[in-house]
């Protein structure tokens, strides 16, 4: 198998995902470009090494549709010879975008490939590609359909986290986001969105509440309760989890991940292909994997992804130094250190999407440059990411430095 | 062209009137004749050029169709196509005969005539779908009149269109409670759904009919235009993926997906709106064919519509007894259940002498009348002038002798066998020779209980379930010296107040109490297992069961399951360690909780009798180590199996004689899980040597009381089913 090493990794900031949100005004098509372009720019990059672009994206419709990635390599002049593919894989999309990259130069079948993905929240809204899951009555029945809020809520029930846990994990998450900002710690990966005269837009996450405390949170109201019990959604989960006599609504917007837009791109090679265009590897691809897990309560993949990537790499939990698991919700994270005891030290260090939100498509490919610097200041090795993801899936990837 | 359900009449105008009449039924349904028939009249209109429209009325005076003939389907359902059709052949057969009742309204509607539908009188069902399929619905203004697709309470669907045409002229959102449900709307409603065009008086639906025929008709369907969308949008609209996404969730909620006619309906309107209605209308034809597969339909259909049919109109009341009829009935004792039996007794039209030890108490019953029909009031089902005259009809009294001239008599006073006795014995001194006595207890033996009276022969359990006012069933008992007479009396009188009857045999606990009191033993034998208390009650209501087990002993008072477990063990002789008791004891004695009626029992409830939570100390029992590794599909098979076999029982022991009543009684008395038809078609089903096989090897885990009996052994060597083994006869009266 072939040697895939990661040469670069960027990412935009975050845009509150809302129509006064800084990046509410900018196409995703622009975001994508932007990130494609800012890889090639600062690798002075011979666009036509590269083979493949594949860009995760959550909602593919209106002018994210289609196939988004490759117009975004038309869009960002690149050589006419890169192909281009949108992926989704729901909210791990960004990550297995950057796993199919991977895959194709561990399996010798491209030299150099870029993963990323893009998600403009602002501007196509959350859900708006539809789907049979939650319609279509055939499947709907059978798999227990409930909303994903539903599934954090179910999680922090059957493990017993209460709200006052859920929100000392928020809470948390705004002070190493705003500590890792303060001190520089995103900086290498980072790159200001502009506008067409060249002026800085957003060059910072947008989305973040560094003074949110206890007390703020306190105050929010549970956001799926009502949802729970108007639309029967409590009562799904219930037949599927009959052990549960009542849910217990812990999750709101200030422990959830936020709403935003953003897109990321992380340039993968081959040793001989790096060499040739003078890049130096940061870090190899170890090993990646997926997986499906219960579909009602939806959010528990990462710990089974994790455990069985790390049996497929010969590794135990303890070879990791670094954890990255996307902060869908606060009780994912909880349950995922619960089960596989690990430590918090150890685990999303600066923070994550409560803080900082969570571009469906892109935030996969983003956490992965996130760990790889962390690594890099740190002088450590190994990281595992790993994300939760809809209808009931897991999906993750170890690297290690060079 | 020959028709006998239809008659034919071509007017001036070239306006054919198509009167629904059908020979020899006092009410139109829809047969495969009349399909065909339909078929002719289509032909004849579209090819005969002096036929300008057709206008399809009924001459039946109560009712336009009150839909397809269920007994012609659950024949279809049951036949196999033939002896040498293969399982794909016979499918195959049965879709084409779906498709051709489509092809028929398919033709009729886009006959390039215009077709209205004049509805004199209640259309429901396949009746209303043909009238979907015609352009124009004038419906008489009057709202007794319903119109509406009933098929999913029964088990089905709706198989005519009707899954297609309602949605695509009122939307999904607006459709599918309707069809879900079966849920029927009065003329006015109609219109404000736009299901109908127009509302007139009665003798003007054919006029009115006819004036739009003879105006300027549209001839073509709303979805046979080019420019035709789906009221609120499809499934991917904005509002269309709300309708499904939390449809599919409420109605999960609601069914415990336990009913495929509610999936199977849900599916056709989801798949079907989003494409052409003739690929609709195949998609729904593959739904309806696949769902009289699942034994659900054909056993809901035999139980809740034909078996209950049966029995409403006196299937097991002895021939040989001229018909009788109460027109004065004396209620002794004016409690909860006196008072409701007086209310439906008075609201059946019957006078009502409501006896009891003091005139303010015999007052107090008529006053629960007084509030039950003071709730209807507020839902707008009853009117003070009706309020008045139903209390008017009750003649509170603390006098026996006012009893002198009833026709029938029910006791209900306290489950006390000295009292009960007492109260006989002073009946029987002032009644007529003849008039029959009926006893309502759920639990003392009529036999026992006809030992206080003269005439033992004229004695007859006549159990009601309360809320009296609700509850649809009534559970005749024969003691052992009961006559022919009284049950011929007993039934008379249940027709009369509309309630469906059950006839058994005297046991203890009859059928119905017996059966049911498994069901609360099981969940407690669970609780004792150290299954998580949660787990049994939701599982319990997944079943298919109303409550969970330890919410019915709640309300039926823990004490009192308390007090019949010690009881019963020790009337059998049973000694050794039972931690089921233990857990009573424990609940009832130890804290003090002996149910809902003082807000502690194994739930917390508030002071308006609401349930809260399961008691938190409950929960914690033993550090809280509750086991929630149960299989949840092995629970739900425990619950229903342990009654079922409870009624098996009771066939062996001559208790219950006929399924129709074993299984009817079941889904009407304490809500057995519907969609299995009842226990014994639940046995029927699963099949008899399945069901033994299961019974022992639970026997062997969970204990002894799942020990299959000897009849049930005997029809599984035999292959029998109740259904044949202990055929119904035939002699519906």
């Amino acid at each position: 198998m072939t040697d895939c090493y990661v040469y670069d990794t960027v990412r935009t900031p975050r845009g509150r995902g809302k129509k006064d949100g800084a990046l509410h005004e900018v196409t995703a098509l622009e975001l994508a470009s932007q990130a494609l372009k800012a890889l090639r720019d600062r690798n002075q990059l011979d666009t036509s090494k590269v083979d493949d672009v594949i860009l995760g994206c959550v909602d593919p419709v209106g002018e994210q549709g289609s196939n988004i990635a490759r117009i975004a390599v038309l869009d960002a002049d690149y050589a006419d010879s890169v192909a281009g593919v949108q992926i989704n894989r729901f909210c791990a999309s960004g990550l297995e975008a950057c796993n199919m990259a991977a895959g194709q130069i561990m399996s010798g079948q491209s030299d150099m490939a870029i993963g990323g993905g893009v998600e403009s929240m602002s501007r196509v809204g959350m859900g708006a590609s539809g789907g049979a899951w939650s319609t279509d009555p055939q499947v709907a029945f059978k798999s227990y359909f409930t909303p994903q809020g539903i599934g954090a809520d179910l999680i922090a029930t059957l493990d017993g986290f209460s709200r006052d846990d859920v929100d000392a994990y928020a809470v948390e998450s705004q002070k190493r986001a705003a500590n890792a900002w303060a001190k520089g710690y995103f900086k290498n990966s980072v790159v200001p969105v502009k506008d067409i005269l060249g002026q800085t837009m957003l060059d910072r996450d947008e989305h973040m509440r560094p003074d949110a405390t206890m007390q703020s949170l306190a105050s929010l109201k549970a956001a799926f309760e009502q949802l729970g019990d108007f639309a029967g959604f409590d009562a799904v989960a219930q037949q599927r989890y009959p052990q549960v006599e009542k849910l217990n609504h812990v999750h709101h917007a200030g422990n959830s991940s936020g709403i935003v837009d953003g897109a990321a791109a992380v340039l993968f090679g081959t040793k001989e292909a790096g060499d040739a265009l003078g890049l130096k590897p940061r870090a190899r691809v170890k090993g990646f994997a997926s997986i499906g897990s219960e579909p009602c309560i939806m959010l528990t993949g990462p710990a089974l992804v994790t455990e069985k990537l790390l049996k497929r790499a010969g590794m135990t939990k303890d070879d990791i130094d670094l954890f990255e698991l996307n902060e869908a919700f606060a009780s994912v994270v909880l349950r995922f250190m619960k089960v596989l005891g690990i430590s918090h030290d150890k685990t999303n260090v600066n923070g994550g999407a409560i803080a900082m939100g969570h571009p469906l498509g892109a935030t996969g490919a983003m956490i992965l440059g996130t760990v790889l610097d962390e690594l890099e200041r740190r002088d450590q090795e190994t990281a595992l990411i790993t994300l939760c993801v809809g209808a009931g899936m897991g999906t993750a990837t170890i690297i290690e430095r060079v | 062209m020959e028709l006998k359900n239809f008659k034919w009449d071509q007017d001036a105008d070239g306006i054919v009137t198509l009167v629904w009449d059908v020979p020899g039924r006092s009410m139109n349904v829809l047969t495969s004749t009349a399909i065909g028939e339909l078929a002719q009249v289509t032909e004849k209109v579209v090819s005969d050029s002096t036929i300008k429209g057709l206008v399809i009325t009924s001459g039946k005076t109560n009712g336009f169709c009150a839909g397809a003939a269920l007994d012609e389907m659950e024949g279809n359902a049951s036949s196999t196509g033939g002896k040498t059709a293969s399982p794909q052949d016979a499918l195959a057969a049965r879709y084409n005969g779906v498709m051709q009742f489509h092809h028929v309204l398919r033709k009729l509607e886009t006959c390039g005539k215009p077709v209205a539908a004049a509805i004199n009188g209640l259309a429901l069902g396949g009746g209303l779908e043909v009238t979907l399929a015609c352009h124009y619905r004038v419906v008489a203004d009057n709202p007794k009149i319903q119109l509406g697709l009933p098929e999913a309470k029964v088990g089905l669907l709706p198989g005519g269109g009707g899954t297609q045409r309602l949605p695509r002229l009122v939307g999904a959102m607006q459709a599918l409670p309707l069809i879900l449900q079966g849920q029927s709307v009065d003329p006015q409603k109609a219109l404000a759904l736009k299901l109908v065009h127009a509302v007139v008086p009665l003798n003007d639906v054919v006029t009115a009919a006819k004036n739009w025929i003879k105006g300027t008709p549209d001839s073509v369907q709303p979805w046979d235009k080019k420019e035709f969308k789906i009221p609120g949008g499809g499934p991917f609209s904005t509002g269309g993926s709300q309708v499904f996404t939390m449809g599919n969730s409420m109605l999960r909620k609601e069914s415990y997906g336990n009913y495929p006619a509610q999936r199977f309906i849900m599916s056709c309107v989801y798949e079907g709106i989003q494409v052409p209605i003739d690929a609709g209308l195949r998609i729904e034809a593959r739904y309806f064919v696949k769902l009289l597969q699942e034994p659900a339909s054909r056993n809901m259909i035999r139980s809740l519509f034909l078996s209950m049919q049966d029995l409403g109109k006196g299937a097991r009341r002895p021939q040989s007894e001229p018909r009788t009829e109460v027109k004065t009935l004396g209620v002794l004792g004016a409690g909860v259940m006196g008072g409701g039996i007086a209310y439906v007794s008075a609201a059946a039209g019957i006078d009502v002498v409501l006896v009891d030890a003091t005139i303010e108490k015999a007052n107090a019953g008529r006053d629960h009348a007084a509030q039950t029909i003071d709730k209807q009031i507020e839902k707008g089902r009853s009117t003070p002038e009706k309020k008045a005259e139903i209390l008017g009809r009750i003649h509170p009294t603390a006098d026996f002798a006012d009893l002198k001239n009833v026709d029938f008599i029910i006791e209900a006073v306290f489950e006390d066998r000295a009292v009960k006795a007492e109260v006989t014995k002073k009946t029987e001194a002032v009644i007529g020779a003849t008039t029959i006595f009926g006893s309502n207890t759920s639990t003392l033996p009529i036999t026992g209980l006809a030992e206080a009276s003269i005439r033992p022969e004229s004695f007859i359990g006549v159990h009601f379930f309360s809320p009296v006012d609700r509850m649809g069933l009534v559970e005749i008992i024969l003691g052992k010296k009961t006559g022919s007479h009284a049950l011929a009396v007993a039934i008379d009188f249940v027709q009369k107040i509309r309630k469906t009857p059950i006839v058994v045999n005297d046991s203890r606990g009859f059928y119905t109490s017996r059966c049911f009191g498994t069901y609360t033993r099981e969940g407690m034998a669970m609780l004792a297992e150290g299954i998580h208390p949660a787990m049994i009650e939701n599982v319990g209501r997944m079943s298919g069961m109303p409550m969970g087990s330890l919410e019915v002993m709640d309300s039926v008072g823990v004490d009192t399951a308390l007090k019949v477990t010690r009881q019963t063990k020790k009337d059998l002789g049973i000694t050794g360690d039972d931690p089921a008791e233990d857990f009573l004891s424990w609940i009832v004695e130890k804290a003090n909780r002996p149910g809902r009626k003082t807000g502690k029992g194994f739930y917390d409830y508030d002071a308006k009798g609401k349930r809260l939570r399961l008691w938190p100390e409950l929960l914690a029992y033993k550090g809280g180590q509750w086991r929630t590794d149960a299989d949840v599909g092995e629970m739900k098979e425990r619950f229903l199996t342990i009654q079922a076999l409870e009624a098996a029982r009771c066939f062996e022991e001559g208790v219950i004689t006929d399924p129709r009543d074993a299984d009817v009684g079941a889904i009407l008395g304490w809500g057995f899980a519907p969609f299995t038809g009842g226990p014994v078609s639940y046995i029927d089903t699963i099949g008899a040597a399945a069901f033994v096989a299961r019974c022992d090897a639970f026997a062997a885990r969970f204990g002894e009381r799942f020990k299959p009996n000897a009849l049930l052994r005997d029809m599984a060597a035999k292959g029998e089913t109740f259904y044949s083994r202990f055929a119904p006869q035939k002699q519906a009266a």
